[in-house]
């Protein structure tokens, strides 16, 4: 069709252009609203599970015999923000390799996950942790002794790695 | 001796209503709006302060008082300083008129509900009085110095001309029929529902609606602080409490106009039956709580509804609005007296 008219005012009809019943349209619109199902999620009560795809706070995986990072340092070298500080040590164990000191600034990470896409060993994993919250600088900055997590815990990242990376 | 009661009655009432409207009405309109919007937009709205949240009001005004009170270098500070107390002063002062129920006899005295309800010109006050509510947003757009704020508040003042002049004519109508300027007179007419003004007065009562809106600033005629254009218009630039003045007057207007068109239209405090269905007697105590409930509920519902529309009309570009004003409403509130001039005259 061809609009020949050129202004919105022209198109409208005359009810329309009297506004009042289409305001009052819209409002019976709103007014069904107010009855139907709320989305809110009350959250410290009601705490969001999220799913596999979920990139949290990254974690070393800790296996039964101990950390699977050998220190190679690529984490680190890669980390868009400088956040990762690994220092290597030998071991008697079959890595030879593993991180004396491991640490993540966790003021500096940006959730970006390119550490745990770079590791050969599938030794960082971001895990679902989201609720981080530190009183002081230095607390931000995460050891080895909070990054650690059993890999029972990391099963959902883990397989949807396998299936996606 | 007599003069020094008087005053002292007069002073009684005056903060006890001040209180009670200020305090209550200001404080739970703000609830009501968080509560409403959330609704409309499937949110629950606050409800950690208090039970239901009621108490969420009070816990915003005590973050304003906390907080820091910035005054831009350029400002005018004094006008910068006066503008929130004029928005707020005027938006409570109209309170000085407003009847709440009939009066009450106690013993041989008779004692009015309201500070000076029986003020002759009770209506042309009020219109004064909305009327200076105006300066108080100029002057805060024009003393903040900047751009946005000035704009916002010539919006304002544009926005008040092109509006009071229809809602003026459109209340001729209520007064042709009343005969009266005083809101008692004009309430006590109005005694039973079918005799309510907005029965005769429909098109008056839609015309005041609509100017009501664009006098108290609220969407869709909230064109001096349309936030996507001027960020915050007249008060970009107030902070803590003064923007907490601001705020408050919004709310003290809303309940202002929603009191005055009940007054006008809806039968103020007057019951919606005759007053003897509840078998209660004129001038005693029962009766003026029932009708001061009666009442607030009125105004209540009316509160509700401001909030409703803000929540479902988008706000109007501000050549919508003057052309509404101007080619609209104007000679329809003028129809609109000649109507009630020509029904009152056949019906003589
Ligand atoms: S976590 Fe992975 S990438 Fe980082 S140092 Fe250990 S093995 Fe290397
Ligand atoms: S997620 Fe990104 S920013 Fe955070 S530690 Fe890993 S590489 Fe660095």
């Amino acid at each position: 069709m061809n609009i020949r008219k050129n202004s919105e005012a022209e198109r409208l009809s005359f009810w329309e252009k009297l506004y009042l019943p289409e305001i009052a349209k819209g409002m019976g619109i709103t007014f069904r609203q107010m009855f139907k199902p709320k989305f809110t999620r009350q959250y410290p009560e009601e705490v969001w599970i999220p799913t596999g795809s979920y990139r949290g706070r990254p974690v070393l995986v800790n296996e039964d015999d101990g950390e699977r990072c050998v220190a190679c340092g690529l984490c680190s070298r890669v980390c868009p923000a400088l956040a990762i500080e690994v220092q290597a040590a030998e071991t008697d164990r079959d890595k030879e390799r593993y991180p004396e000191k491991f640490e993540i600034n966790m003021l500096r990470c940006i959730y970006c996950g390119f550490c745990e896409e770079v590791c050969p060993e599938e030794a960082i994993v971001m895990s679902k942790d989201y609720d981080l919250v530190f009183t002081s600088q230095e607390e931000a900055i995460l050891g080895k002794d909070k990054l650690l997590v059993h890999i029972s815990k990391l099963q959902d990242r883990l397989e949807f790695l396998r299936q996606y990376k | 001796m007599d003069i020094i009661w008087i005053l002292l009655e007069a002073l009684i009432k005056a903060v006890v209503i001040l209180n009670l409207i200020l305090l209550f009405a200001a404080a739970l309109g703000v609830w009501a709006e968080r509560k409403v919007s959330a609704w409309i937009q499937n949110r629950i709205g606050p409800n950690r302060v208090g039970p239901f949240g009621l108490l969420q009001p009070f816990a915003d005004v005590f973050k304003l008082f906390m907080k820091e009170d910035l005054i831009p270098k350029a400002a005018d500070k004094t006008f910068h300083r006066i503008a929130p107390i004029i928005t707020l002063g005027i938006a409570i002062s109209v309170y000085a008129v407003i009847p709440f129920a009939d009066d009450v006899k106690i013993g041989d005295k008779i004692y009015q509900m309201g500070i000076a309800p029986d003020l002759n010109i009770g209506i042309l006050f009020v219109l004064a009085l909305t009327s200076v509510g105006v300066y108080g947003i100029t002057l805060a757009g024009w003393s903040s110095n900047n751009k946005y704020s000035l704009l916002g508040g010539l919006r304002s003042s544009a926005q008040m001309i092109s509006y009071e002049l229809s809602m003026g004519l459109a209340l001729v109508g209520v007064l042709m029929i009343a005969g009266s300027l005083s809101l008692n007179e004009i309430v006590s007419k109005q005694d039973v529902i079918w005799r309510w003004n907005v029965i005769f007065q429909p098109l008056g009562f839609i015309l005041f609606l609509v100017s009501s809106f664009a006098e108290t600033n609220r969407t869709p005629f909230d064109l001096p602080e349309a936030e996507p254009e001027l960020v915050g218009g007249y008060n970009t630039e107030y902070s803590g409490m003064k923007f907490g003045m601001f705020f408050l007057a919004e709310y003290a207007n809303m309940a202002t106009s929603s009191a005055i068109i009940v007054l006008l239209y809806f039968g103020g405090w007057q019951l919606p039956f005759p007053a003897d269905w509840l078998g209660l007697q004129q001038g005693s105590i029962a009766l003026a709580v029932a009708q001061f409930i009666n009442f607030m509920l009125k105004i209540a519902i009316l509160v509700f509804f401001f909030i409703w529309v803000r929540w479902t009309v988008p706000r109007f570009r501000y050549d919508q609005l003057m052309n509404l004003g101007w080619k609209v409403l104007l000679p329809l509130a003028l129809l609109n007296v000649l109507l009630t001039a020509v029904g009152i005259w056949l019906l003589k």
